[in-house]
């Protein structure tokens, strides 16, 4: 690496500390702000002053706000993310449990949705202007307008409820059973899918566009290289390093924004457990996973980041 | 991709159309048919925001259990729901309830995103790095994630939805309006008026604001359609608008237990989403055509050649 790449990882190491220090102190605060008392909220018709009592010594709430600050940084630092309100387990034990589910459906819905942006995209892009340009334009559009729990439910009645095809929730771990995972995880799967591909394709379809307009593109192709050629060598080959920025970005987009696909298809990941969780107003349970979340987008920026500067120098030259 | 100038088609021999003025806005607008049509749903909608109750052939909360789960008919053109409640007159009624939210939040998102993001692009210095770090750690947490904690704050309800989706929304506006303030604030007709002492404010408001209107308008319609489906999300997960009163995303929570048995109850309460939600979209796409400099002097070197 050179001396310029190690700057630029070093400025964005000190930029990505400080939005972390960001990111922690409103996790911190989300429970410092419930107007009036967390720990009563949370346990409702379950109330007694013995409960009450316990749970907020639990929690840590009873000590002063300094002591707090510095127990909850600790805290962070050393993966003890405090102890779930409702169950009393630890809420990074429960996060664990549940993150498998959560990263299967990522992984499966950004698969597809990458498969459907590459071809829609790219081709488009080639075909800039055309009629096949304009409908994978307005194709887009329509990925994108649609609300992803409702395909999920005409998914459902089509393929669950009419056809019997796939089942319509539940999720079975890839250790356990590879060909029943991959069947629970077809429709939840396309949900999620449909909708990153119809983001990702209108970047990659500009960034395609922006290969194709430069001066190297047309030297290949006036001194006669075959438009296969062309494409593959010199078109999509330099558009590899937006795409990879692109599914990045997406991804981690795609783990955090599953929460309402996973209650549509019952699926156990880390969106159910929020949604349950705000439901109960477990609050050490919602800061915990707010804050895995955060911190996953953040490393996945910065890794993309890093990686594009270190396969392009005009990156760090800027 | 610059414009032909006026003198250039002087010199240039080329025929005397080509050295016609620049369309009007409103006429490249109007010859996109997606917009058009588009703006014309948005009229709809908006009508049916307006007059949903009057336009309403049944009430929305009717229940009649002897006519529960009936298929669309002439009587009702979008069928029953499980107690027998008309889904036409509620998808109707329902439309005001979005469109407020979206329209309350995108405005909340609009004033405090615009305002922080013109302050820290024109003053910049220390004030634009704290000002534009703050917009980079909202932009960390996931949308619906940060709309759900804010609810999990302050308990689910109308306020929360609109405030949660009014300041998820907030950094995206404050990003734009300070990408435009940085570009606007170097152009030379800026630089003499700072020289000839006008102060800060009248340069904001006279010079920084009504040239980076387009790309503000164009966000504001994009993150309308967004705010719309954020409130369905929201309602479909029971932390939204709240029944008695019918909303898109708690229609379609209800039809989830009669997915086999009425399709009916999830179809169109989801497609009245879908239609204002591209609509929405395809109208900022439009705009964006004509409201972006660059985008627009790429259409007109298109007609022109």
């Amino acid at each position: 690496m050179s001396s310029g790449t190690i700057k630029f990882v070093l400025r964005r190491v000190a930029y990505s500390a400080v939005v972390l220090l960001g990111v922690i102190v409103v996790t911190f605060s989300l429970i410092q702000v419930v107007p009036g008392d967390p720990v009563r909220i949370a346990l409702g018709t379950r109330y007694s002053p013995e409960s009450y009592a316990a749970l907020r010594e639990a929690s840590g709430l009873d000590r002063s706000l300094p002591t707090q600050v510095f127990d909850y940084l600790g805290g962070v630092l050393t993966g003890d993310l405090g102890v779930s309100f409702r169950t009393g387990q630890t809420v990074t034990s429960t996060l664990m449990e549940r993150f498998p589910a959560t990263l299967s459906l990522a992984a499966f819905g950004l698969v597809v949705g990458l498969t459907i942006a590459l071809v829609a995209g790219v081709w488009a892009a080639l075909h800039e202007g055309t009629v096949s340009d304009a409908i994978v334009r307005i194709g887009s559009q329509f990925g994108v307008s649609v609300p992803d729990f409702w395909m999920g439910l005409l998914l459902i009645t089509v393929f669950a409820a009419k056809l019997g095809w796939f089942p319509s929730s539940g999720y079975v771990p890839l250790t356990e059973n590879p060909a029943e995972w991959l069947k629970h995880l077809v429709l939840p799967g396309l949900t999620v899918g449909v909708v990153a591909g119809a983001i990702m394709t209108r970047y990659i379809r500009s960034a395609v566009l922006e290969v194709v307009s430069m001066g190297y593109v047309r030297t290949a192709r006036s001194k006669g290289m075959p438009p296969r050629v062309v494409t593959l060598r010199h078109i999509v080959r330099n558009s590899l390093i937006p795409i990879l920025t692109i599914s990045g970005i997406q991804f981690a987009t795609i783990l955090g924004g599953v929460i309402v696909v996973e209650v549509v298809f019952a699926w156990p990941g880390l969106g159910n457990l929020v949604f349950s969780a705000v439901q109960a107003r477990d609050y050490p349970l919602i800061q915990g996973a707010i804050l895995l979340i955060a911190v996953i987008f953040l490393v996945v920026n910065f890794l993309v980041d890093v990686l594009y500067a270190v396969v392009d120098p005009r990156i760090r030259l800027s | 991709m610059s414009i032909p100038e006026p003198t250039v088609a002087v010199v240039d021999p080329a025929p005397a159309e080509e050295a016609e003025e620049r369309l009007p806005a409103w006429r490249i607008v109007l010859g996109n048919p997606l917009t058009v049509i588009s703006m014309a749903v948005l009229a709809v909608v908006i009508v049916v925001a307006i007059a949903g109750e009057l336009l309403a052939p049944y009430g929305i909360n009717d229940i009649d259990v002897p006519h529960a789960l009936q298929p669309p008919s002439a009587d009702h053109w979008f069928g029953t729901d499980d107690l027998g409640r008309d889904i036409f007159s509620r998808v109707l009624v329902a439309t005001r309830v979005s469109m407020e939210v979206a329209l309350v939040s995108v405005g909340f998102a609009f004033l405090v995103g615009v305002l922080v993001g013109v302050v820290s692009g024109y003053a910049g210095g220390w004030l634009d790095v704290v000002l534009m770090r703050v917009v980079d750690v909202m932009f960390a947490f996931p949308v619906i994630l940060l709309a759900l904690a804010i609810i999990a704050i302050l308990g689910p309800s109308l306020f929360s939805t609109m405030l949660a989706i009014g300041v998820v929304y907030t950094p995206i506006f404050a990003r734009v309006a300070r990408a435009s303030t940085l570009a606007v604030r170097v152009e030379p007709f800026v630089q003499v008026s700072q020289t000839m002492g006008t102060g800060p404010g009248r340069i904001l408001s006279r010079h920084i604001l009504p040239n980076i209107t387009g790309p503000i308008i164009v966000q504001t319609s994009l993150s309308l359609a967004f705010a719309i489906l954020s409130e369905a999300s929201l309602s479909f997960l029971g932390l939204g608008v709240q029944p008695p009163q019918p909303s898109w995303g708690r229609m379609l929570f209800d039809a989830q237990d009669y997915l086999g048995l009425a399709w009916w109850m999830s179809v169109f309460p989801g497609a009245a989403i879908f239609v204002t939600v591209l609509a929405f979209n395809l109208v900022g796409d439009g705009l964006r055509d004509v409201l972006d400099p660059k985008q627009r002097s790429l259409m007109e070197a298109r007609r022109r050649r």
